[in-house]
């Protein structure tokens, strides 16, 4: 028997009709644009972005004033026939991180996608579709059911997936169809997980099923089902055979896109079902399996990162290594009980996913207009560039420096809330995989720094001209990620007070040496490419006793690398898709 | 062995056949079609569900009709999009394999 319904939030709080202007609103722009066609395309959006802005910031300005959440039902049906909105904290991080990220590349994209009769339909579906993804995002923010959820999901798809293949090129096209296809099974399986949920329990809206749900086989298999589906629309390791090509082809205004914003939607819905459907559901073995998918992430992306010939492959992997990052809070979130906590390790979680996005949107914008510049974007012809595209260069270092944990950064703060919770949790393998995270994360910096900060012999040849707009774009993000840090949390997300930034002192110098030192060792271990400095003789001194070490771990990352080619190939991608969620199952069932 | 089981049963089946030919097939247009048949499959385990939850003197539950309708829908939009990456891809490659070129060669636009 069904247990009675009590229904929670049964009315529509006030504020809660921000929710669904700041999901209509870019939909409207969306039909406006189809209305009035390719030459009116870019206006559209310009107009629609600043509303939607002005939106998000009003449902920030009211969640703090409200006692809970953002309510908002849908046509007035009462909750377990009706369908509601929900914002929280966490719903209004993310809806003001992707407004500030998507205005940003919006800024950027300015010239790039200037409608002209010559070549109409790339800036059309860029607009249309970089308005798609926007309300496609914020209905996975807002949304308060599972199956809404879902058709959020599946519309953030679609809008991403064209986005990798604009330029029409049969590479980009292949890569579209590559993600498009396993972006599907992944959905699938998902939707396979809701209909078991909904038939044990009787309803999807998360609230009513965070109370009904207990440890039943029914329900322990739906949760196995739907969150491989996540993690393969996340591209969580193994199942990243999408990511490295769709999100290397495409332009850079929809690589930044792609990689700072889209992977994320996913990763919130997986957020709401572990700590807000099931907390008490996954249990030990389930979050630790999670986190170690997460700490090999780390390890096979970062090292084939480093061994990249091309700068946007390079930042592709990266991202896979910090996706791998992300799922970390997982068993540092889990109390004494068995219970997921809404705490410390989710609110560092959340902050280490909007760092990343603001960063690494920022690190994909600069190298965007290194290869518009230049032709190419390969890393040993990027000497002399430092000097002829100062700003691009800056906007990539500052938007590392925030990835790889400086004060005062958003990703320094996340680091220390895991840190803490790793330690007060008795996990110390975790404080390990964290700090490695970090120090791998400055090794690829590093190597690009390394090799664009060289002076070269002869002046470089610069195809294009960049308008300045695009580098202040960039740099904007970048500070904003470092910046991230400084803002009062309390009102948002789980940030204990004691958490103040430190920016001076003995503290914040380790905290940047360590992962530079370290980053600049795993560079020089780790990175095939002849560097100008190797010629110098104390490299040559420095090889004489480090030479066999590195031989080793070059070695290593060839090994890595054909490993991952290997994983890359569907069948091998398909069979790890159907053990992740065997071994979810089986590490849920002994749990319970 | 009543209606619903066997639904349920041919609902497993067809989950099953999908994901095997999801997986095993190299066509993207076959793998589209087992992507068509896994839905199917989710689709009539969400009917399953309706007839067995069907309470207070309705002939059947009407949310999953409704979540069905949707998904229909989605999955239809969903291969349609596939399509026609399939025959933009067909038209300018010649071909339709999902793998096979080499990656890191083939997104360098600048030929070397």
């Amino acid at each position: 028997m069904l247990p009675p319904v009590t229904v929670p939030d049964a009315a529509t709080t006030p504020g809660g009709f921000l929710l669904v202007l700041s999901i209509a609103v870019p939909v409207a722009g969306v039909l406006l644009a189809f209305v009035l066609g390719g030459r009116w395309v870019r206006s559209v959006a310009f107009t629609i972005i600043p509303i939607v802005l002005a939106i998000v910031a009003a449902t920030v300005m009211v969640l703090p004033q409200s006692k809970g959440p953002l309510v908002y039902l849908l046509g007035a049906w009462t909750l377990p026939l009706g369908v509601a909105l929900r914002a929280d904290g966490l719903s209004a991080v993310m809806l003001a991180t992707t407004a500030v990220v998507i205005s940003a590349v919006s800024v950027f994209a300015v010239a790039d996608f200037r409608p002209t009769a010559a070549a109409p339909r790339a800036p059309f579906a860029f607009w249309i579709l970089l308005l798609a993804i926007w309300g496609a995002l914020n209905t996975i923010f807002v949304g308060g059911d599972l199956f809404t959820l879902y058709v959020a999901l599946e519309l953030l798809t679609f809008a991403a997936v064209p986005l990798v293949s604009l330029d029409g090129r049969p590479e980009t096209l292949q890569a579209a169809l590559r993600y498009l296809l396993f972006a599907l099974l992944g959905s699938v399986v998902y939707l396979l997980g809701t209909a078991l949920l909904y038939g044990r329990y009787g309803t999807l809206d998360i609230a009513l099923l965070s109370r009904r749900v207990s440890a039943e086989p029914g329900a322990l298999i739906a949760a196995a089902l739907m969150t491989t589906g996540l993690l393969a629309k996340t591209a969580l390791f193994p199942l990243h055979l999408w990511l490295p090509p769709a999100h290397a082809g495409a332009p850079a205004a929809a690589s930044a896109i792609l990689s700072g914003l889209v992977v994320k939607g996913s990763f919130f819905i997986l957020l709401r079902l572990w700590f807000d459907v099931m907390p008490a559901l996954p249990g030990f073995a389930a979050s630790q399996l999670l986190a170690a998918l997460g700490a090999a992430a780390i390890l096979i992306g970062s090292v084939v990162a480093l061994r990249q010939e091309r700068l946007k492959l390079l930042i592709a992997y990266s991202t896979l290594a910090q996706i791998g990052y992300l799922f970390l809070i997982f068993p540092l979130a889990l109390s004494a009980s068995g219970q997921l906590d809404h705490g410390q390790a989710l609110a560092g979680g959340l902050l280490q996913a909007i760092s990343h996005a603001t960063a690494k949107a920022s690190m994909f914008l600069a190298v965007g207009s290194i290869y518009g510049a230049l032709g190419h974007d390969r890393i040993i012809g990027l000497g002399g560039v430092a000097r002829a595209l100062p700003l691009s260069v800056l906007a990539f270092a500052l938007g590392g420096i925030a990835l790889m944990g400086v004060q005062p950064s958003g990703a320094s703060l996340a680091k220390d809330l895991l840190l803490e919770q790793a330690t007060s949790t008795g996990q110390w393998w975790w404080v390990i995989v964290l700090q490695a995270g970090g120090i791998f994360t400055a090794a690829y910096v590093v190597l690009v720094l390394a090799h664009s900060l060289t002076p070269s012999d002869q002046p470089i040849a610069l195809t294009g001209h960049a308008p300045r707009s695009r580098d202040l774009a960039a740099l904007s993000l970048a500070f904003c990620s470092l910046s991230l840090g400084l803002v009062p949390w309390e009102h948002y997300l789980p940030v204990p007070l004691g958490m103040a930034l430190k920016p001076f002192g003995l503290d914040a110098l380790f905290k940047f040496l360590l992962p530079a030192m370290g980053g600049t060792a795993l560079a020089i271990l780790f990175g095939p490419w002849p560097h100008t400095l190797a010629h110098s003789a104390m490299w040559k001194s420095l090889m004489r006793g480090f030479g066999p070490l590195r031989r080793i771990c070059l070695d290593f990352g060839g090994l890595v690398e054909t490993g991952d080619d290997g994983l890359r190939q569907w069948p091998a991608a398909g069979i790890a898709l159907l053990v992740v969620t065997l071994l979810l199952a089986a590490s849920m069932f002994t749990a319970h | 062995m009543s209606g619903t089981t066997v639904f349920g049963l041919c609902a497993a089946a067809a989950v099953g056949l999908g994901l095997y030919g999801l997986i095993t097939n190299p066509q993207p247009l076959r793998k589209i079609i087992a992507f068509n048949l896994l839905g199917s499959g989710v689709f009539l385990l969400f009917g399953v569900v309706g007839r067995r939850g069907a309470a207070a003197g309705l002939g059947n539950d009407p949310v999953p009709q409704a979540l069905v309708i949707t998904g229909v829908v989605v999955a239809f939009s969903a291969t349609a999009l596939a399509i026609a990456l399939l025959l933009r891809l067909f038209k300018t490659a010649g071909s339709t394999t999902l793998s096979g070129a080499p990656m890191r060669a083939d997104l360098d636009p600048s030929g070397d």
